[in-house]
């Protein structure tokens, strides 16, 4: 540590003070949550831990939440993919409006996000009375579950590979399409490699949002046991009855997915970083040659 | 980058698919619902918006919510430079995954937090069983809001100032220690002014999405009407009373609330930028 050499070591009291306030902090705020999750899902045994999971509303709440979680992650990945080739590769008018309206979702609580749909699709909505008279549930049914989980989730894929082909240049694209690839092969061999750890980073984190939302869901869901409950929302009725070693159980299931997330997260941070650094070595390289 | 870029880019294809498909999207899941939220706002009578968003139990909501979120993002404000100077500056056992660590609140579920936080401060939880003798009620009060609302804020705080530390200019503060500064002086006339912009737009993140917490607050709280309700918490129970309007007009005062921050956050960060691209010049 040469930078520590002078000037700008604290003094060995303050280092360690400020060490101890760090690790007492986040140990009081973050690890004793998370300790808790898992003593409390474990409080009546191991066996009454697994038999919570034979439970049918519990499995359809699993269910419900994989469900969800697969159609609107891909559908928001096809919308990254195509809002950052149209954003990245091209430029045109009132660019810089589309990034920010594609940040909206970020900006608007859960519950209003729920809100807005049930605004449109609800008993008393813009659509309600059409949607009664042809028999089309969306509100307190599955499809209002997903549209809420897809807008919540709406942002994360698009703005981590928007700022990344942004930064990458369309040189490469540029010359397979001169050597005579279609679009779709300059897509996929050309620009597709050059994204695939920003594009898995925001897939995680769009996954980890999905089967973790509450506040968007529960507006929407009217709480059906078995049919309209995702794995949140089975926590709720489940801790609302008393059931506590239950809904701790069902709930460790959604902290190891939070903890499988921060080590995806964490092991691509690596990757990604190793790839902007190799991305910044051929700028410079491509600097020097000019 | 001396040719164009327009010229460059209208060699590549499929420009009209892309963003007509993204556009689209966009409009449908997005702009379209939202949109719908102040078209409905537009049918409510003025005097109804009134006294919906000026009725006694909404005026108390607010002042919990902005209250508590508030409290949170100050704590956060704090703690979170101390954490984050820490996992930039030190080396210790544990650095890496304290570091980690950090992202929890957002990778948790919120009623997984929600559930965990209220188990540990109930008056029978490992905290609350410390508290309770001097007569402090953390869960159930606007106290488990604040705390919940810290719990939700951190990360937004820590990895805001992380970067803000790294960049700091070595020299600066070699040169101001050079020059016979104390290291508290280095830190208030060197360090702080640098990382201020910082500290204020993570402060400023933590309180927006502060504002529309739900799932983390709700089981902490309580939710007895005018003590420990949160604005959220009205919505929903405007809603499944089948008051659309007047979940409407509350879902808009806090919605301008958080627009207003926001805007407020890029406003502050062009007008640091500016002021410290001048001084460097």
């Amino acid at each position: 540590m040469k930078a520590n050499a002078l000037g700008r070591s604290d003094p060995r009291w303050l280092r360690a003070l400020l060490i101890s306030v760090t690790v007492l902090f986040l140990g009081v705020f973050l690890f004793l949550p998370l300790l808790t999750v898992f003593l409390e899902a474990l409080r009546k045994g191991v066996a009454a831990y697994f038999a919570s999971f034979t439970d049918p509303d519990a499995r359809s709440a699993v269910l419900l939440t994989l469900l969800t979680a697969g159609i609107a992650v891909p559908c928001n990945l096809v919308f990254g993919l195509l809002a950052s080739w149209a954003i990245a590769k091209f430029e045109f008018k009132g660019k810089s409006l589309l990034i920010t309206l594609i940040d909206l979702p970020f900006a608007v609580s859960p519950v209003i996000a729920g809100l807005v749909y049930v605004l449109m699709f609800g008993a008393q909505g813009w659509f309600g009375p059409w949607l009664e008279g042809h028999r089309i549930h969306i509100i307190f049914a599955v499809p209002g579950i997903v549209l809420a989980t897809m807008f919540v989730t709406f942002p994360f894929v698009a703005r981590e590979l928007i700022p990344l082909m942004q930064e990458q240049d369309t040189d490469e694209e540029y010359a397979a399409i001169s050597l005579g690839a279609s679009g779709w092969q300059t897509f996929r061999r050309v620009t597709l490699p050059n994204v695939k750890w920003a594009l898995l980073y925001g897939v995680v984190l769009c996954n980890a949002r999905a089967m973790g939302e509450f506040g968007a869901v529960s507006v929407v869901s009217g709480h059906i046991r078995g049919l309209t409950n995702t794995m949140p929302l089975h926590v709720e009725i489940l801790y609302n009855e008393y059931n506590f070693a239950a809904a701790f159980a069902v709930a460790s299931l959604l902290a190891l997915l939070a903890l499988a997330t921060l080590i995806a997260k964490t092991v691509l941070e690596s990757r990604l970083q190793t790839g902007l650094r190799a991305a910044e070595d051929v700028a410079q390289e491509a600097v020097h040659e000019y | 980058m001396r040719i164009p870029r327009f010229k460059r880019s209208s060699v590549l294809p499929g420009f009209s698919l892309t963003f007509g498909l993204a556009v689209l999207y966009l409009s449908l899941i997005v702009l379209m619902p939202l949109s719908g939220l102040f078209l409905k706002t537009a049918t409510i009578t003025w005097h109804r918006f009134w006294a919906t968003v000026s009725d006694p139990r909404a005026v108390a909501s607010y002042r919990l919510t902005f209250g508590a979120a508030f409290v949170g993002a100050a704590i956060n404000a704090i703690f979170g430079f101390v954490v984050a100077w820490s996992l930039v500056r030190y080396q210790f056992p544990g650095r890496r995954i304290l570091d980690a660590v950090v992202d929890l609140p957002f990778a948790l579920p919120t009623a997984v937090s929600g559930i965990a936080l209220t188990a540990l401060y109930a008056p029978n939880g490992w905290i609350g069983r410390l508290l309770a003798p001097y007569g402090i009620k953390a869960a159930f009060s606007p106290l488990g809001v604040a705390i919940a609302l810290t719990f939700i804020g951190l990360p937004f705080v820590v990895r805001t100032l992380q970067p803000a530390i790294e960049d700091l200019d070595a020299g600066m503060e070699e040169a101001a220690s050079t020059l016979g500064a104390s290291r508290f002086q280095t830190f208030r006339q060197v360090i702080f002014p640098f990382i201020l912009p910082a500290a204020i737009t993570g402060f400023a993140m933590a309180f927006a999405r502060a504002l529309g917490e739900y799932g983390s607050v709700i089981f902490i709280s309580g939710n007895m009407p005018m003590r420990t309700e949160i604005s959220s918490l009205l919505i929903v129970s405007k809603l499944e009373q089948y008051d659309y309007a007047g979940a409407t007009a509350i879902a808009v005062v806090i919605l301008v609330a958080s627009f207003v921050l926001l805007l407020a956050i890029n406003l502050t960060q062009w007008w640091f930028s500016r002021r410290l691209g001048r001084s460097r010049a």
